[in-house]
């Protein structure tokens, strides 16, 4: 009888109860991950959502108000053109998310791309690719970041490539490590010599054995992207002014004022600190439990 | 060991090579804007004039000729000329590259001098309290901002009893003293960034090592704590942890960037800010190559240095 209903169960509703498994495992054995995840996702929400949730519009001015310390009607205070703190804060959240998020993104695909040519097709092909990745590697994010934004001038869409393509070939490397050791098992060479195609063993051997790695990398990419986008707009070369980004809000002309309106200095960075940590010990989390393996590096 | 070097030094040259051709394509995404800034400079400038101008700069050629041309005179230590001084881009190059070298290395210092202690404790005390907090410390130090923990230290001391660091730049060898009161704040801070990680890998190797059987010999002959820890253990830990800082060369060079903006330091960064903003395009390139091959070199050296720590690696 069970046996029929586990048969007759869809298959949507066996993950879905696999996944409330996997919450109730990360809820129990890695609290602190746990925490993370939370915040993360109130992160999400806030930058989702920021239009509701912002007291004020992100760039209106109230000239009256400048400078007004923390208060009732200004939770964080105001800044040096009276805008409201929080407000900029919760729509710099949104950029943070998109940034994030689509870099993130689209870093991973690099480093699937790169790392399954380079690691299966080995060979002359991965020799060449891995140098290149040497070379790339060589050169400073930061030095690349300035360069490109130098070069194609600031904005979204050119950060969000640009920071795609440094993490992706970066972290191609860690790709194409799990993909050299997924080759060489039993069942992939029994499917070469069944003569399967290339694009079938990856698509169904190489490619599901990676899954995991690729979930933990893309949330240690998001923290490392957000991070990066900060500074890139603290040195005035990320989304331009008004953007209201949580690099870009501690540098400028805010950093003349925060010495006779401090909060001004405070809640950027700490809004950054936060949100990076958090995604730090949730990916550290998903890490140990999805792929023991990596334990212990980064 | 000779040949080894000599081996080494032959495997860099393709990793050299596609180093210079990332440079060279990413600056040369922007075609004829050199052009379009020289000809703003200019009013009465015509397009006959462009077309002469860009003859002159060799950038009617096919691209590969110009990579060519361009590579040869990297070779010969020519990087051309800043569009704005007319001084040589090499000349500026070296002028700054030592000052950051001296906050990378100072920070180095701070990094070592707080990770690999706190690391042996960390893992000598596993699953203890202090083990914990140590543990949660260095996974928040690299959460916070480097830029972020900058602007603070310029601020607050400030606010509360009127201290800000010092940020008028005096060279090492004109003042050590003065030149180090500027310097070690931003080594402190670039330090600790960089120990967080420092830290973390040198507890899980030491706690790797320390369940050998040799270390259980070495337990059991009754010497000291600090003899199977320092001598018998720690020294087999630290190959790993060479090797990361290695790897982390580069990551110590983006963040000196920032916090040489931040406390006015005229290294690199600065120079690269300042180049940015004023579109110089050659000292970018020289910028981003010079940088690039400090990196590799930085590790070959790195990579010759195990025989140093462990004289079991043979050079082969």
């Amino acid at each position: 009888m069970t046996d029929l209903a586990d048969r007759a169960l869809p298959r949507i509703a066996r993950e879905r109860s696999a996944s409330l498994q996997f919450l109730i495992r990360l809820f129990r054995e890695k609290p602190l991950g746990a925490a993370g995840a939370v915040i993360f996702i109130l992160f999400l929400f806030c930058g989702v959502f920021a239009g509701l949730l912002a007291p004020f519009g992100v760039n209106e001015i109230s000239p009256i108000n400048r400078l007004r310390p923390p208060s009732a009607a200004f939770p964080l205070g105001t800044d040096f053109l009276g805008r409201d703190m929080l407000s900029r804060l919760l729509y710099g959240a949104r950029l943070s998310v998109i940034i994030g998020f689509c870099a993130a993104g689209l870093s991973i695909i690099v480093s699937v791309v790169i790392g399954i040519v380079s690691g299966y097709l080995g060979g002359r092909t991965d020799m060449i690719t891995q140098r290149f990745v040497d070379a790339w590697q060589s050169f400073p994010a930061l030095v690349i970041l300035i360069v490109a934004v130098a070069v194609l001038g600031p904005g979204m869409p050119q950060i969000i490539g640009v920071l795609a393509l440094l993490f992706g070939i970066a972290g191609s490397r860690i790709i194409r490590g799990a993909v050299v050791s997924v080759r060489e098992h039993m069942y992939v060479h029994a499917a070469q010599s069944i003569g399967a195609g290339t694009a079938w063993i990856v698509w169904r051997h190489i490619l599901p054995n990676v899954v995991p790695l690729v979930i933990v990398l893309f949330t240690s990419r998001v923290g490392a992207v957000i991070l990066a986008e900060a500074a890139l707009s603290f040195l005035g070369f990320g989304v331009p002014p008004p953007a209201p980004t949580w690099g870009g809000m501690l540098s400028g002309s805010a950093r003349t004022y925060m010495y006779q309106a401090p909060w001004l200095a405070l809640a950027p960075g700490l809004c950054l600190t936060i949100v990076v940590y958090a995604v730090n010990v949730f990916g550290d989390a998903l890490r140990d439990l999805l792929d023991p393996r990596m334990r212990g590096s980064r | 060991m000779q040949a080894y070097i000599i081996r080494r030094l032959l495997a860099l040259i393709p990793t050299l090579i596609f180093a210079s051709l990332i440079v060279f394509v990413t600056v040369r995404l922007i075609p004829g804007s050199i052009i379009d800034l020289m000809m703003t400079q200019n009013v009465s400038a015509t397009e006959k004039d462009r077309a002469t101008l860009e003859a002159a700069l060799g950038l009617d050629r096919p691209m590969y000729i110009q990579y060519f041309r361009w590579a040869g005179n990297v070779l010969r230590g020519d990087l051309g000329e800043s569009l704005w001084q007319g001084t040589p881009v090499a000349h500026e190059i070296f002028a700054r590259l030592p000052i950051t070298l001296e906050l990378a290395l100072l920070a180095l210092v701070v990094s070592i001098a707080v990770a690999i202690p706190i690391g042996v404790y960390s893992a000598i005390r596993q699953d203890t309290a202090g083990d914990y907090s140590t543990r949660s410390i260095s996974i928040l130090m690299l959460a916070i901002p480097s830029f972020w923990l900058g602007t603070l230290v310029m601020v607050f001391p400030s606010i509360w009893w009127g201290w800000s660091p010092q940020i008028k730049f005096v060279p090492f060898l004109q003042d050590p003293l003065q030149n180090l009161n500027q310097m070690f704040l931003p080594a402190i801070i670039l330090g600790t960034s960089l120990a967080a990680i420092t830290m973390r890998v040198t507890r899980t190797t030491m706690l790797e090592v320390l369940r050998q059987d040799y270390i259980r010999t070495a337990w059991a002959k009754g010497l000291d704590e600090r003899v199977v820890v320092l001598r018998h253990a720690l020294r087999n830990a630290l190959i790993p942890v060479v090797t990361l800082i290695g790897v982390e060369i580069a990551a110590v060079v983006s963040v000196a960037i920032v916090l040489e903006q931040i406390f006015v330091i005229p290294g690199i960064g600065l120079l690269l800010i300042d180049a940015v903003s004023q579109r110089d395009y050659p000292i970018i390139t020289g910028i981003f190559l010079v940088v690039g091959v400090c990196v590799l070199l930085i590790n070959l050296l790195i990579d010759l240095s195990y025989g140093l720590i462990d004289p079991r690696v043979r050079y082969r």
